[in-house]
């Protein structure tokens, strides 16, 4: 089973020579970290920034440089600013290669919900809703359970939903899964992790073709 | 030049009544017009709807007119960092419309631009579409969404000079820029203000007729929600 920056860590590799990336809130923020540094990668936060680099030094805060999580970041080389409606031209627009988002609830025809659980905790959608809209390659970062062990991979969401057949792939704790014809397909297995634990963890539809092999690191 | 120069806070607040509608700049508590929202506090104008892409924090920012109940309707994107807004939210008292933050965004953009209306893919298929208009483009549905419709807008900037020019720095830019313009009146406090030629033309996000009124503001907090660091190896 993976921890956060495990998962973080596999995801990663999905982060390609050339790409804009927009990294959602929580493990997504994380997989930064581990982007390898022999690729020419840009990091954009929708309240207006590509070129993120990592957190500050200490003492070298800025109040004026926030990634969309509030948190201070620095800016790398050739890094620009811009307003809130260009950074949404540049996701909207389908300038960006690649989002990463975290979800409370994923379903087989790759709806998110992510945003709401009424009358109990209302944040808000935040860009998510316009992220999910329109980008072309959306994968999902998860556990695969809630707390109370309940499957967040679903038939059908019960939550109300951040936007509907838009996510392509889902890296949890267990797996690694692709959403094909309205079902999860099982793609990768956690190290240490059995076909038949993701099987029970797994509440929508679960393709499984052939020996599933395990995550490489 | 046409000087958009006022005094102070007070003078550029003149106008403001009970029941307005107000834009207000900021991410978070990056770039919030600080000084305007204090006068707002200051004057106790009730019943006003503030569209801004947070509330602020429990004891900033919006959260100081949350505070004292000021607030009748909010319309932001996200607004996970205020306890006091949860609580009006969930028990009533304070009427919410949550939207995308694009299309929050591109509302303000309308209202500046004189486009009545847009359409976005954005929130299709979710509660967010519900009761609005929807059209198919390119094989791909899509919501209308209207320009917003404010009295005041109230940004605050970097630099700007006495014609109202602004220069914005860092991330504090946001929802600033595409709120000029968009309300009836914009009220622009700036870090520094200058006297007209002093700024490069070249350099100038937002030039000065999207500006009504311009002031030197003071005291500026600039608060930091989440101060996240690395360590030196």
């Amino acid at each position: 089973m993976l921890d956060k920056n495990q998962i973080a860590q596999r995801i990663a590799q999905e982060v390609k020579e050339g790409y804009y990336v927009n990294l959602g809130i929580g493990i997504p923020t994380l997989v930064a970290n581990f982007v390898r540094d022999d690729i020419q990668v840009e990091f954009q936060s929708e309240n207006g920034i590509l070129g993120m680099g990592p957190f500050p030094f200490k003492g070298e805060e800025d109040a004026d440089l926030i990634n969309a999580g509030k948190q201070t970041i620095t800016a790398l080389k050739g890094a620009s600013y811009f307003d809130s409606a260009t950074s949404f031209s540049m996701i909207r627009g389908q300038h960006v290669d690649l989002t990463i988002l975290g979800a409370m609830e994923v379903s087989q025809n790759g709806d998110i919900a992510n945003w709401k659980i009424p009358g109990k905790m209302v944040k808000g959608m935040g860009g998510a809703m316009d992220l999910v809209a329109s980008a072309e390659n959306i994968i999902v970062a998860m556990m695969h359970t809630n707390r109370a062990g309940q499957s967040k991979l679903l038939k059908q969401c019960s939550l109300p939903l951040t936007g509907v057949n838009c996510v392509k792939k889902i890296v949890s704790n267990l797996a690694v899964l692709e959403i094909i014809d309205g079902k999860f397909k099982l793609l990768e297995r956690a190290p240490g992790v059995s076909v038949s634990e993701i099987q029970k963890a797994t509440l929508g539809d679960l393709i499984i073709e052939g020996d599933i092999p395990q995550m490489k690191f | 030049m046409i000087n958009k120069t006022v005094a102070n806070v007070q003078h550029a607040c003149r106008g403001v009544e009970d029941g307005m509608t107000f834009m207000l700049g900021g991410f978070g508590l990056c770039g919030i017009p600080e000084n305007a929202i204090a006068e707002l506090v200051r004057l106790d104008v009730k019943e006003v709807t503030c569209i801004s892409n947070n509330a602020g924090v429990d004891n900033f920012g919006l959260g100081l007119l949350l505070q004292k109940r000021q607030i009748k309707k909010m319309i932001s994107s996200y607004v996970g960092e205020n306890a006091e807004f949860e609580r009006q939210m969930l028990s009533g008292e304070l009427e919410v419309e949550l939207i995308p933050q694009g299309t929050l965004a591109q509302r303000c953009l309308a209202a500046q631009s004189g486009v009545p209306a847009f359409y976005t893919p954005a929130g299709y298929g979710t509660e967010v579409g519900e009761g609005k208009e929807s059209r198919d483009f390119n094989g791909k549905m899509h919501l209308l969404e209207h320009a917003f419709k404010a009295q005041f807008s109230f940004v605050k900037a970097w630099k700007g000079d006495t014609a109202g020019n602004l220069i914005f720095k860092g991330t504090a830019r946001n929802f600033n820029p595409n709120m000029c313009g968009a309300a009836k009146i914009t009220v622009a406090e700036v870090e520094h203000l200058v006297p007209a030629g002093e700024l490069d033309p070249n350099q100038i996000h937002i030039p000065g007729i999207f500006v009504q009124r311009i002031f030197q503001g003071e005291h500026y907090q600039k608060r930091i929600e989440q101060r996240t660091v690395r360590q030196r190896v």
